[in-house]
């Protein structure tokens, strides 16, 4: 069985189906739900002490994630990065599987040796990295593999805005340009690099920069998964017609912060921590020996990032809620999708029982 | 002297070095934040944060050395080190060579290391034998706070690159950010000697390439270093409890190894364990061997070391790094 992969015949069927089915914003917002209801149960086992490590969820980038899902299929590819639940969720991996990798469970995705930050699925065909750019180069090389084995199918690469400035996906860039490649990278732009402004540590725009490796570059707004859809159904199509890479950078919100328990967000929603960090940069910049100029502007530089988590954590667009607007019973679908995430987690609960 | 967390006595080393040279500058992945208290002191111009661009920025420091500067270059783990590796290998460690002796390259690699607290295979890694391996490159890795401010003040000094490992069972700083160490709901095995200890103010440097005995024993060597010093110091006692008088080593430097002090170690025990967190093949514990064997090639010679890529599952993950256990079964046969 090894190297097999899906059938040929259902990408035929899939091709078919793909272009006369209809989605509607209730289909989307389910699979958000999902998303969302999934990681939700997650942090609370992180919470419980049951995940271990750093755990990054991907609440606020489901709009994004649910988008592009939507035109993707068997036989096609996804290369992920440390927030990869979202998207394996909204392509049908199973649900108990996941929480069990989650868990550290022999019978989780990846017989619990990868963790939430190293998820495989091969019959999905996703495979993730904790290195933020990495999903680029791997996007690339699925999609080759799709030009040699797999005609029609298309990769996606997830990864994040600061991600971009890793050398490997300028290069990664590059080469689906000049290889031509099926390939669609799906920049999620939450504005943060962990606890830096990533507008302060990016040169350009960097839907330029990649428009100028040949790419089809767009910018949508990734609280809004019919503008996503849009622009994803344009793209998944340019690639499996064979017209070569494109570039979807959408902007979201990390409401949750860089990972659960984020230091940073804390300062600003626990006025002690903030007041403790304060006095002790303080006592540090009053006891140097250095110009006067060189501390203000340290402590400056300190204060505006406090200052930017302030004020940008609640200008929060959350994608869930932005659809749910349009929707006549959100809470119905809602409903659905705790149904379904709870019966999973309960019953990867019952599996690991014993064992802790 | 005062008690310092590990962490804060490495930046302690730090900001002394930076007092006394202006060409001491530190720059990295959200080096802001975490350096807050030296961006206070120091301000932006040398307290930096730079892009998640490995390749640019350690390629960078070395530019910045060649060019005057004594740069720190911080990286969040030394899993990430290997998206810039070329940086070190190809260029750092070559200048020195490849100038006749003419032009050294005085940066500092920070990074932190090591696995205990469930994130990953990609994550946890100690990866100091690969780096050790590479002439040119100095590799460090201390076990407690007083070393590890003293080693920093080494490094700095030195005039070459250094790659400086923070274990993250030791920074609890570090634990915080990548083991979500506030929950009250986990537990880590954290060595009470190594997250905290006295140190002096200023410093004291620790020669870097000397290794230090930190439990003298006659009739085995447990040799060392990071977290592993600390596994070994506890086997020891429980050693003890059964009549087994055991030394323990703490190597404190992969690169250059203190090959003397473990062939004399080794010559006066006859028996030799290495505990190496990192990978068996290719690397430390092999070293260990070589040096151990020098003097007398009857020394029995065991190594406890991490076989495999780390599983995340934590069961799995403590039984597959070094640990007490394992150690206490490796002394058993070469006792025999």
């Amino acid at each position: 069985m090894r190297g097999r992969l899906p059938d040929e015949p259902r990408f035929v069927l899939y091709d078919l189906v793909m272009s006369r089915r209809s989605t509607t914003l209730e289909d989307l917002y389910l699979q958000m739900a999902r998303m969302r209801a999934f990681e939700e149960a997650a942090a609370e086992l992180w919470a419980d002490g049951l995940i271990s490590g750093e755990l990054h969820l991907g609440i606020g980038e489901e709009g994004i994630v649910a988008g592009i899902l939507d035109h993707l299929a068997d036989g096609d590819a996804m290369a992920l990065d440390h927030r990869g639940t979202p998207p394996l969720v909204g392509r049908g991996a199973n649900l108990e599987s996941l929480f069990l990798e989650l868990l550290g469970h022999p019978d989780g995705l990846g017989g619990g040796n990868g963790g939430h930050m190293h998820l495989f699925d091969r019959t999905l065909l996703a495979a993730s990295s904790g290195i933020v750019g990495a999903s680029a180069p791997t996007a690339c090389g699925f999609a080759f593999s799709h030009q040699q084995l797999r005609p029609g199918r298309v990769a996606v690469a997830f990864l994040g805005e600061s991600a971009v400035n890793q050398g490997m996906v300028m290069e990664a860039l590059n080469l689906a340009a000049v290889w031509k490649l099926p390939v669609v990278f799906v920049v999620k732009d939450n504005g943060w690099a962990i606890s830096t402004r990533s507008s302060r540590m990016t040169g350009g725009d960097l839907v330029r920069r990649a428009a100028s490796f040949g790419l089809t570059a767009r910018k949508v707004d990734g609280s809004d998964v019919m503008e996503v859809w849009e622009e994803a159904r344009r793209m998944t199509a340019r690639a499996r017609a064979g017209k070569g890479p494109s570039y979807l950078h959408a902007t979201c919100h990390r409401p949750r912060g860089h990972f659960e328990d984020d230091p940073l967000l804390r300062r600003v929603e626990e006025p002690r921590a903030l007041a403790d960090d304060f006095r002790q940069v303080m006592k540090a910049a009053r006891r140097a020996q250095q110009p006067i100029r060189s501390r203000v502007a340290g402590l400056a530089a300190i204060g505006r990032t406090i200052a930017t988590v302030t004020v940008t954590r609640r200008r929060t667009k959350d994608p869930l809620s932005h659809a749910a607007r349009r929707l006549d019973d959100p809470k119905a679908l809602d409903r659905k999708a705790a149904e379904e995430v709870k019966g999973a987690v309960v019953a990867a609960l019952a599996r690991v029982g014993t064992r802790r | 002297m005062s008690t310092l967390r590990f962490s804060q006595a490495v930046d302690l080393a730090v900001r002394h070095a930076m007092d006394e040279d202006d060409g001491v500058v530190v720059f990295g992945e959200d080096v802001p934040m975490i350096r807050r208290e030296l961006l206070a002191r120091f301000g932006p111009a040398r307290v930096r944060p730079t892009p998640i661009s490995e390749s640019a920025f350690l390629g960078a420091a070395v530019g910045a050395s060649l060019g005057g500067l004594r740069p720190i270059v911080e990286v969040q783990l030394v899993d990430f080190l290997t998206v810039g590796l070329s940086a070190l290998v190809n260029e750092a460690a070559k200048v020195d060579t490849f100038s006749g002796g003419r032009w050294q390259a005085p940066m500092v690699v920070r990074a932190t290391c090591g696995g205990g607290y469930g994130d990953g295979g990609q994550h946890e890694q100690a990866l100091w034998g690969m780096l050790g391996g590479i002439p040119g490159l100095t590799v460090v890795v201390p076990s407690n706070p007083a070393d590890a401010a003293g080693l920093m003040l080494s490094a700095i000094a030195h005039d070459g690159p250094v790659v400086f490992l923070e274990h993250k069972l030791l920074s609890d700083m570090w634990l915080e950010w990548m083991g979500g160490s506030r929950r009250k709901s986990v537990d880590f095995d954290l060595p009470a000697s190594g997250i905290e200890g006295a140190v002096d103010d200023p410093p004291v440097p620790v020669p870097i390439g000397r290794a230090t005995v930190l439990r003298e024993g006659r009739d085995i060597a447990l040799i060392s270093l990071g977290v592993g010093v600390h596994r070994c110091l506890q086997a020891a006692q429980l050693l003890a409890n059964d009549g087994v008088d055991a030394a323990v080593m703490d190597l404190r430097t992969v690169a250059p190894l203190d090959r003397t002090a473990i062939t004399e170690m080794a010559e006066s025990t006859g028996r030799v364990l290495a505990v190496d967190e990192d990978y068996t093949a290719g690397g430390l514990s092999g070293e260990i061997a070589v040096a151990a064997c020098a003097g007398r090639p009857s020394v029995r010679f065991g190594r406890v070391t991490t076989e495999s890529t780390i599983p995340y599952a934590r069961d799995r993950e403590e039984a597959g790094l070094p640990n007490v256990g394992r150690i206490l079964d490796a002394v058993k046969p070469l006792l025999e």
